[in-house]
């Protein structure tokens, strides 16, 4: 027995070994890749343009022991610093928590067509970040840092509905779940509206914010944004083995000893703290979520353990290649980028369905 | 010496009884068959064994201790449940879906190591599937899928054994040999085997003993020459039985009609 195990651990044993316990190195280069192109670039663009090597350079530049000796305008340190690179960062930010949030959600209801969007999560969280900004429209760091709690706080509550409502027995169908977003969703925007067009002027600007128009502007809310998200896609990054012993389904999950019911209550958690500070920051910015973990889906597979994490660099890099899209579309005017990936999305989600009927399954 | 034990155990859903009072033993080392017509309750049986479900009155016992008192990774370490090879993530590969039965010795937190893959490797061997180790389970048989499950089940180490109609959906040869399997597992590791059964002839060739349920009962629990009689099964399903001996094995043999 002893020389059959050391017998079957070939090669071709340990490769598969590898792919079950973890996999190669090469996607983490390339969605990580995308991400820091795409960091650059959006920093780079803009009426004053900043070629990417400058960018680099003057980056690099920032860090401790590397003088590289400034060769550019003085104008540019105040452009990249103060308004490109923090306006960037908040993009890349946002993009990653739609990504592994929607990676996480859709694991949590083994249903690839759960994202923030859909299942009404992003219209609950902005139904929270509305009342908590009508009460006063965040200036300081503290007014940031509390935002999202309140969005939190409505997004937990409307993916606890939207759950409930779409469970039929022991599962949550495709169709159920869809339903019960749509229409919680609708509910909560609604609400939405009706306080924002009862307030006052100010709050008016929150209509811009809602579409995604990043009208938020310097270091502070991606100061205040980033604990949320570290704390919650860290959470989901860890759990991505209990992860994929769910996707057996919650009896088979159980039976194979995973206290089921708790590892959701913690995703739902992680997950709605994430996709509310995203929607806080980026006011609700559709299909991310739910393109994002499919592409990373088909290209590298379905171990969550893998997965979220790859889904939240690759978020990352989509929103900012929508971001810099929306600002070269109708330059110099910038659009909101809700609408340029709600443009590219909706076929995308078409060819899904498509694609679906094809092979059969999602 | 007893492993798995029912005592007067009623289960079902809410406060609906679907199986009255059961009391039945599955000793280490022998495969214990139920059997019993649609919606009689066999799965039902089975998901109470496994702890999923509570029992309403009564007590389910595993080594003696009631299996309602156990963490679930407790109960995952002692109690294995292959279940039906109809809804398999179908984009995992096969040593996947094996290495996920280390999951009740595994923290949330936790890789699993080098012992867990010996482990589920041995599991693999053990049923015959180690050839497919990253085969995608869409791309494997269903006699491949239920052996799969199986070796999964072996990877969690556990001394009992549940397994739901696990040869619903194969063809005759394969029938046979993942029962075969089954009751060496039982002879050879020493497990306490349940298994839910609708074909009495396999239940007749492979189980050492048999639960015929009824109305919410056990009706009947003996050795298959007992329980698989004209009287008893005419009296359960409603058809006219007959039972002969099978002419190699010199087991019961039923037949309807």
């Amino acid at each position: 027995m002893e020389e059959q195990t050391s017998a079957i651990l070939s090669l071709a044993v340990r490769r598969a070994a590898r792919g079950a316990r973890g996999g190669t190195l090469a996607p983490w280069g390339w969605a990580g890749g995308a991400l820091l192109i795409g960091l650059v670039l959006s920093a780079a663009m803009g009426p004053v343009p900043i070629p990417p090597l400058t960018v680099v350079k003057m980056i690099l530049d920032r860090l401790p022991g590397l003088a590289l000796g400034a060769d550019w305008p003085a104008t540019f340190q105040t452009i990249l610093f103060q308004i490109r690179l923090p306006h960037a960062f908040l993009i890349a930010l946002t993009g990653m928590a739609l990504g592994g949030s929607g990676a996480a959600y859709q694991g949590l209801f083994r249903n690839p067509l759960a994202d923030p969007y859909i299942i009404g999560v992003a219209s609950g969280a902005g139904l929270g970040a509305v009342i908590a900004m009508a009460v006063r429209w965040p200036t300081t760091l503290l007014g940031m840092a509390a935002v999202p709690l309140a969005a939190f706080v409505g997004a937990v509550i409307t993916v606890s509905v939207v759950y409930a409502l779409a469970r039929v027995g022991r599962t949550t169908p495709v169709t159920h779940l869809i339903l019960a977003g749509v229409a919680v969703g609708t509910f909560t925007s609604a609400l939405t509206s009706l306080i924002m067009l009862l307030s006052n002027q100010e709050l008016r600007r929150a209509i811009v914010w809602l579409l995604g128009g990043f009208s938020l502007g310097g270091w502070k809310p991606v100061v205040a944004a980033f604990p949320y998200l570290a704390l919650g896609l860290g959470a989901l990054t860890m759990l991505g083995r209990p992860l994929n012993v769910l996707q057996f389904g919650d009896e088979q999950a159980q039976q194979l000893g995973l206290h089921v019911e708790r590892l959701k209550l913690i995703v739902v958690v992680a997950a709605s703290l994430v996709a509310a500070t995203a929607v806080s920051f980026a006011g609700i910015i559709g299909f991310v979520g739910l393109i994002v973990p499919h592409l990373a889906r088909i290209l590298w597979g379905i171990d969550y353990r893998r997965l979220i994490p790859l889904a939240t660099l690759l978020g990352g890099a989509m929103l900012l290649a929508a971001d810099i899209l929306a600002r070269i579309i109708l330059a110099p005017r910038q659009l909101p980028v809700g609408i340029v990936t709600a443009v590219f999305g909706a076929p995308f989600f078409l060819w899904l369905l498509r694609r679906a009927k094809q092979v059969g399954g999602w | 010496m007893a492993v798995l034990k029912f005592e007067g155990a009623t289960v079902g859903y809410g406060s609906k009884a679907v199986l009255r009072d059961v009391s039945l033993t599955v000793n280490a080392g022998e495969v214990v068959a139920v059997v019993g017509p649609n919606g009689v309750g066999k799965s039902t049986l089975v998901r109470a064994a496994s702890g999923v479900l509570a029992p309403l009155e009564g007590q389910i016992l595993v080594d003696g201790q009631d299996i309602q008192g156990l963490t679930p990774a407790q109960r995952a370490r002692a109690i294995a449940v292959v279940p039906q090879a109809t809804s398999l993530p179908g984009a995992f590969t096969a040593l996947q879906v094996v290495l996920a039965g280390r999951t009740p010795y595994l923290g949330w937190l936790e890789r699993e190591g080098p012992a867990d893959l010996e482990i589920a490797l041995r599991a693999m061997q053990r049923t015959a599937i180690r050839d497919f180790i990253d085969r995608r389970v869409d791309e494997m048989s269903g006699g491949e899928q239920q052996r799969l499950l199986i070796a999964r089940a072996l990877a969690q180490q556990a001394t009992v054994l549940l397994l739901d109609e696990p040869t619903a959906h194969l063809d005759l040869r394969h029938q046979d040999a993942v029962l075969e399997l089954v009751r060496q597992l039982a002879l050879e590791g020493g497990l306490a085997v349940m298994i839910t059964l609708h074909d009495l002839n396999l239940v007749a060739r492979f189980a050492d003993r048999v639960a015929l349920l009824s109305h919410g009962r056990v009706r009947k629990l003996g050795l298959p020459a007992e329980v698989l009689t004209p009287d008893e099964l005419q009296a359960v399903y409603g058809v006219r039985i007959h039972v002969m001996t099978h002419p190699i094995h010199g087991t019961p043999l039923v037949l309807s009609g």
